[in-house]
């Protein structure tokens, strides 16, 4: 399990390595070939910061040589609001007092519909976390959605290994699931209430979901909540003993920097803006980190970015990108103005991010993967194959 | 030059080719055309039926092309097996690259579900050409399960790095039955070059030609070097000697 591994690193002591890294060390990770994970960690230090145009160079070569002139697109679909959990950064928090949604069968196939004229064919279903949106709701919406989409990846609560096996049973391909922070003791006070202020069993979840044999799993650290490096380090050691552990899976990374929220709490209505103590140079550090460290890695960005940083850094690492997202139940087509989560950053159509792609000289991609694959070939196919 | 005869199939170009990524279809379409190529592999899972204006096959529908389907993506025999049915059912041929790599780290192909897949693929009378590490051993087996060609890989797929594994290809040409593609890591047109010179019977080239910077003149430049080395194997090389041949001392006595 991950937490043994996880139990040999203290957070003071990878911080403090972190930022005392030299310039001869970020250089050194900056020209190897193989990178470790000290690598990355001088990669993603402030000593490497001034090297960042190099490192930008070196990123987008590797990517295209192993992505080739591509990016995916995809785009999430929110099923519920509804949450028991209490999290400071979440405008589907428990205590915000904003009336919820889930979406029926027949909102569930209006919105489908609504992506699917967009040209979308990978979806990405969210929820929050309730005792109405549990296992039978997700198996019957997978139901409802499957027929419409070629990749279904979900982000919900974590889950047990036998239910990520149903549910890939039912159809799904991908499974994403962030920390949030990599911080044991600040993680309670972000998720003061709820299941999810059992930060343990959160972390032992892409274990559950990795011992499912599920063909991709999606990290992450949320943004803004603890210093960003040591967060993104411990998502790294993360993701490096997944690709050992789980070799055959496939391993996605986000950096969701953290967006407004609106929140209503005792009848007082409020837009709650974060500082994530992030600069624009320290997010295409990041990015660029990871593609050094792992050149095989699926590195996506969402709308919680504004429109000229995501035009200019797709072509340094990313490879994977929404667009015209809306984050709450209903968005697209059936309620426009549910309760979100956060604010999105670009608001502009897929139709303007495919073209912009399209001009910056890489082909836009809706579809790569089929329902055939990792599906158990039915009966009459055993027969065949045993004769 | 020699037409190379697969499964009963002519073929006048040796350059077999991938469709990935292309920064766009047109211009992979351009290349392509440019290669001569006439067996292009296409992944399933990038095939969308639903869209046939701007799917990838709208760009392949010239007669130089025939399709070659993969399954890449699986990671065990049954997932091939059931992705090569659909494939079969959606592109309407019954040629198939058969892909099984579970890593999708360094896409190693998997040697023990590859034989498996392939001694059912047969029986379902697919056309199997298998993506394959350079063991030859392995590829006498897919022989005898039934499969039209080999298609042992050069170096790890999309590494560009050339034949690394050139002393266990000159042993599974030596040995063939069915014809030798070899496939991936070919980086340049010069290794191209000399995987014909050895004696493979073609190669497969898609990174080198997809991530150049002038994709359409790369492929042109694959085409050449793969006619060029096609023909000096025809030729047959001149040996190669480490010394000059002035005189025999050893055995001039022979002739007193």
């Amino acid at each position: 399990m991950f937490k043994d591994l996880f139990e040999n690193y203290t957070w003071e002591d990878v911080k403090k390595s972190i930022y005392s890294t030299t310039t001869t060390e970020a250089l050194r990770a900056l020209h190897t070939d193989k990178r470790s994970l000290d690598d990355f960690k001088a990669l993603l230090s402030p000593a490497a910061l001034p090297f960042l145009e190099e490192m930008a160079r070196l990123s987008h070569e590797s990517t295209a040589k192993r992505f080739g002139h591509t990016l995916q697109m995809y785009a999430p679909l929110y099923l519920s609001n509804e949450c028991q959990n209490i999290c400071t950064y979440c405008a589907f928090s428990l205590d915000n007092t904003i009336a919820r949604k889930t979406l029926n069968d027949q909102e569930l196939i209006t919105e489908a519909q609504a992506l699917k004229e967009w040209g979308y064919d990978h979806v990405l279903l969210v929820t929050g976390e309730s005792a109405k949106v549990d296992m039978p709701y997700f198996i019957h919406a997978l139901g409802v959605l499957r027929p419409y989409f070629s990749h279904i990846s979900i982000e919900v609560q974590p889950l047990e290994q036998h239910e990520y096996e149903q549910l890939t049973e039912a159809g799904i391909t991908a499974v994403l699931v962030y920390q949030e922070t990599y911080h044991a003791e600040n993680y309670k006070t972000h998720h003061p209430k709820g299941k999810k202020s059992n930060f343990q069993y959160r972390l032992d979840t892409p274990d559950r979901a990795g011992a499912a044999h599920l063909h991709k799993i999606g990290l992450g650290v949320l943004i803004g909540l603890e210093d960003w490096r040591t967060d993104s380090f411990f998502c790294a050691l993360h993701l490096d003993y997944m690709e050992k552990r789980y070799w055959e899976t496939k391993y996605s990374i986000s950096f969701p920097r953290l967006r407004p929220i609106e929140t209503e709490k005792k009848g007082h209505h409020d837009r709650i803006a974060f500082n994530t103590s992030m600069t624009d140079r320290e997010l295409v550090q990041l990015i660029c980190a990871y593609r050094l460290f792992k050149p095989e890695v699926e590195l996506s960005l969402s709308t919680r970015e504004s429109e000229r940083f995501r035009d200019h850094v797709i072509k340094l690492g990313i490879t994977s990108i929404s667009a015209g997202s809306k984050t709450n139940p209903g968005g697209y087509a059936v309620e426009a103005d549910s309760l979100e989560q956060f604010e999105i950053s670009d608001d502009r159509s897929p139709k303007a991010i495919a073209e912009m792609i399209t001009s910056a000289g890489y082909e836009p991609v809706w579809k790569d993967w089929d329902r055939a694959l990792g599906q158990k070939p039915s009966n009459e196919r055993e027969r065949v194959e045993n004769k | 030059m020699k037409t190379l005869t697969i499964a009963g199939k002519e073929f006048n170009s040796r350059l077999f080719t991938g469709t990935g990524k292309f920064s766009a279809g047109s211009v992979m379409r351009q290349a392509l055309l440019a290669s001569g190529s006439e067996l292009v592999t296409v992944a399933l899972k990038r095939v969308d039926l639903h869209k046939k204006e701007t799917d990838i096959l709208s760009f392949l529908d010239d007669n130089q092309f025939n399709l070659l389907p993969n399954t890449s993506g699986a990671r065990n025999a049954k997932e091939a097996v059931y992705a090569a049915e659909l494939a079969r059912e959606a592109l309407g041929t019954n040629w198939l690259k058969l892909e099984i790599h579970p890593d999708p780290k360094y896409l190693m192909p998997d040697a023990v579900e590859t034989l498996k897949a392939s001694e059912t693929l047969a029986k379902l009378g697919f056309i199997i050409l298998p993506y394959i590490h350079a063991d030859p051993v392995l590829c006498k087996r897919l022989e005898d399960a039934g499969v039209a060609a080999v298609m042992p890989l050069g170096s790890p797929i999309g590494s560009n790095k050339g034949l690394k594994t050139v002393d266990f290809l000159e042993i599974i040409i030596e040995q063939s039955r069915v014809p030798v593609v070899v496939d991936a890591g070919i980086g340049s047109p010069s290794h191209a070059a000399a995987a014909m010179e050895m004696g493979a019977d073609a190669v497969l080239v898609n990174t080198a030609i997809a991530s150049s910077e002038n994709p359409v003149q790369m492929a042109l430049a694959f085409k050449l070097a793969v006619e060029a080395g096609r023909m000096a194997y025809e030729a047959r090389l001149a040996p190669v000697r480490n010394t000059a041949h002035a005189s025999s001392p050893l055995t001039a006595f022979l002739n007193d």
